[in-house]
């Protein structure tokens, strides 16, 4: 057998776990990669900053249920990555990073471009590596997808020496891993199952709260079935919307400090709470003693340790949620529940998501409603993080796993714009949104270079208040209106796309809305859309911090 | 309410484990009393004894967590019912040459050792339960303790264990 070097090695491995694409930036410290990456072994693209690299791995992932493969230098490139891996450790998204590193015999000598990007990585991934030796590194790859994309996915990051990527060895791929820590194989406890069922079956005012967890699993489907099966209402999360078809009698949408308010209303007034793939997020439960208080907690979640991390749990199933979902539907009851339905679609006749379209100012909410009926919800729709992001969570119709695309936990500004570009690699020719604010845009601009380079057919739609608009409704809201650091004196983004290559449309009449978005989105190529909005208007309803879910302001039909 | 709950967790011996280990409890607000760790009789694996101060519910979020790193090959919890635990102790005292015979007294009630002379200070090394090592620090106090060095509680069950 011929002995490859590192570099080679590296090569192989990834086309064994069959890798369709790296999203990377060169150095010194992974050129041994790069003079490979040169002949085309699968599809690299060129983002222009690392934090892109590592943000595009996770869309990428998101939208396809793959494993995202972002590459960086050692140092610097490296650092650069750490806030995309900790937005996917937050979101449980299955995202390989592979890092240079100085040789070696150097490390710890504070060479050049050296960072313990291990030690620096440890609490914001699943797991890491440092290959030191050449003998392990098919191994440590092998470790690192199959960490990666099992039990309650993660990031993980491979950090390799550059003296390791150049020393030769014999190549062997593993057939297995052998990781006697790891095991995410969990076996449900059958007795629990039943006794789950039972609870269900005899509930009067049942919830399911459905989160990110069904999405990854892939239990949409079954989820449907159970839920009308036993005709129970299900309230998505932020990283679950897409889990449960919004526009289903039974959907309450989302919950929480921006949830709706028949979603909030149902949770207070439950007696059974059923979280399948949920962590119980602060933004979910607002004051922890007032959320579901009438409600015993089943939890169904594939990771141990979320099981009363943050709500008191009643029965546990810790397993698979699509696994769990098959398992529960057979032992589920059909069940009228007409009383419980009736109030549900009273509260959500009552008390419907709602805004004020009115002045000659364009709505940001309209902008997400007009999206919506030109795409008849079926578009893979990316978010930044902020308003924007909760309007875009509101007001348009998911229905399929997999096509809304957010920072969920760590809330990352920045995030949407490689996101989408990632998604857009991941289902080609498919029609993917990033839907911008003002502020997030600025943060990871230089994307654009990127998806006019591949000419990635992104549409970005910047919801544009000329605000950091969350931070401005808080300084509103709970402090005199003094808006500290929140105005933005922004570029001409016109001119900005322009100078990318990528086409550009502004809309500030509101009598053009529809026929300007439809443009945009008829369009083959990338495109940027500067949306002038009402600039001091507000997510509504909203739980104010500290708050207990009942007791959310704003956003009632009748609201002045 | 919180107590003294004492965790034995063996862990694969490798690089940065310790310093996983640690990072996991600093990240999450989870307070040490004291850890040790030592190679066990497979090279392979460490084991830690690991003093926490934990309720229930914040016991098992710390070990579900510990459970969840890639390193960490087992955790039990030690019923201290049943348990051999012993803390090391060495502990330099001031001595004048009148008091040695009180202080040698004193060392062998608690079955120590004297390790160590000087013509005004004594070592003692002490090994028992930590409150014995305690109890005999309060005693010695009254000489003047100069240094102490502790190496926390290692602890395993009694009896055969499967």
């Amino acid at each position: 057998m011929s002995k490859l070097t590192g570099a080679e090695i590296f090569i192989e491995s990834l086309k064994r776990e069959q890798v369709e694409v790296i999203f990377g930036y060169p150095g010194g410290k992974n050129i041994p990669i790069y003079n490979l990456l040169y002949d085309n072994p699968f599809k690299h693209i060129l983002v222009r900053h690392e934090q892109a690299a590592a943000h595009a791995a996770d869309g990428y992932a998101r939208s396809t249920g793959k494993v995202g493969v972002c590459l960086a230098t050692s140092g610097p490139g490296a650092t650069n990555l750490v806030t995309g891996l900790a937005t996917a450790y937050m979101d449980s998204v299955p995202v390989v990073a592979f890092t240079g590193q100085v040789d070696t015999k150097s490390i710890g000598t504070d060479a050049f471009q050296e960072a313990d990007i291990r030690g620096i990585t440890m609490p914001v991934t699943k797991h890491n590596f440092l290959v030191t030796d050449i003998k392990d590194l098919a191994r440590t790859i092998k470790e690192a997808f199959y960490i990666a994309r099992t039990g309650r996915p993660g990031p993980v990051l491979v950090d390799m020496p550059i003296d390791v990527l150049g020393a030769r060895m014999e190549f062997e791929y593993p057939e297995t891993v052998d990781l006697p820590g790891y095991d995410p194989d969990l076996t449900l406890n059958g007795d629990r199952l039943e006794r789950a069922a039972e609870v269900i079956n005899s509930a009067k005012r049942p919830v399911i709260f459905a989160g990110g967890g069904v999405v990854t699993s892939g239990a949409a489907e079954v989820l449907r079935e159970l839920a009308r099966k036993a005709r129970i209402p299900v309230t998505t999360s932020l990283m679950g919307l897409g889990a449960y078809p919004i526009e289903d009698e039974l959907s309450l949408g989302m919950p929480g400090m921006h949830g709706t308010r028949y979603a909030n209303y149902a949770l207070c007034e439950a007696d059974l709470l059923i979280g399948v793939g949920v962590r119980f997020d602060d933004r979910v439960t607002g004051r922890l003693d007032a959320f579901a208080p009438k409600a015993k907690v089943v939890h169904i979640d594939i990771d141990p340790a979320e099981i009363n991390k943050n709500v008191e749990t009643f029965i546990s199933l810790v397993g698979d949620a699509k696994e769990v979902l098959s398992k529960l539907l057979p032992v589920v009851e059909e069940i009228e529940r007409k009383e419980w339905l009736a109030q549900i679609a009273e509260w959500k006749r009552k008390y419907p998501l709602a805004y004020k379209d009115e002045g000659p100012e364009i709505k940001p909410q309209a902008v997400v409603q007009e999206l919506n009926r030109l795409t008849e919800g079926k578009a893979i729709v990316v978010t930044e993080v902020g308003q924007h992001q909760m309007w875009a969570a509101q007001y348009y119709n998911y229905s399929y796993p997999r096509n809304f695309i957010t920072s969920g936990g760590l809330g990352t500004m920045g995030f949407g714009l490689p996101a989408a570009l990632g998604a857009q690699v991941g289902r080609e020719g498919e029609l993917v949104i990033d839907i911008s604010g003002d502020g997030s845009f600025q943060m990871n601009v230089q994307e654009l270079a990127t998806i006019s380079e591949y000419n990635l057919p992104v549409k970005i739609v910047i919801i544009n208040n000329g605000t950091l608009g969350m931070v401005r409704q808080w300084q509103e809201l709970l402090h005199e209106k003094r808006y500290s650091s929140t105005i933005l004196q922004n570029p001409d983004f016109l001119k900005l796309a322009e100078a990318y290559g990528i086409k550009a449309i502004r809309i500030d009449d509101k009598n053009q809305l529809s026929e300007k978005l439809n443009e945009a989105l008829e369009y083959a190529g990338p495109v940027l859309v500067d949306v002038s909005v009402a600039w001091e208007e507000n997510v509504w309803p909203m739980v104010p911090p500290g708050a207990g879910n009942h007791e959310m302001i704003g956003g009632e039909q009748d609201d002045k | 309410m919180t107590s003294k709950r004492i965790l034995s967790v063996t862990v694969a011996n490798k690089p940065g484990v310790l310093s996983r280990i640690t990072g996991l409890f600093s990240r999450r607000n989870y307070n040490i009393n004291s850890l040790n760790v030592g190679e066990t009789e497979n090279p392979e694996y460490s084991r830690m004894t690991i003093v926490v101060d934990a309720d229930d519910r914040t016991l098992e979020q710390i070990k579900s967590q510990l459970d969840k790193l890639v390193e960490v090959i087992q955790i039990t919890e030690l019923d201290r019912t049943n348990i051999v635990d012993r803390d090391l102790a060495l502990i330099r005292v001031n001595s004048s040459r009148n008091q040695r015979s009180e202080i040698i007294q004193i060392v062998d009630t608690f079955r120590a050792r004297i390790v160590d002379l000087s013509t005004d200070t004594i070592m003692i090394e002490a090994t028992g339960t930590p409150s014995k090592i305690e109890a005999l620090i309060e005693i010695l106090k009254d000489f003047g303790i100069i240094d102490i060095v502790r190496t926390g509680l290692v602890a395993l069950n009694r009896g055969v264990v499967e």
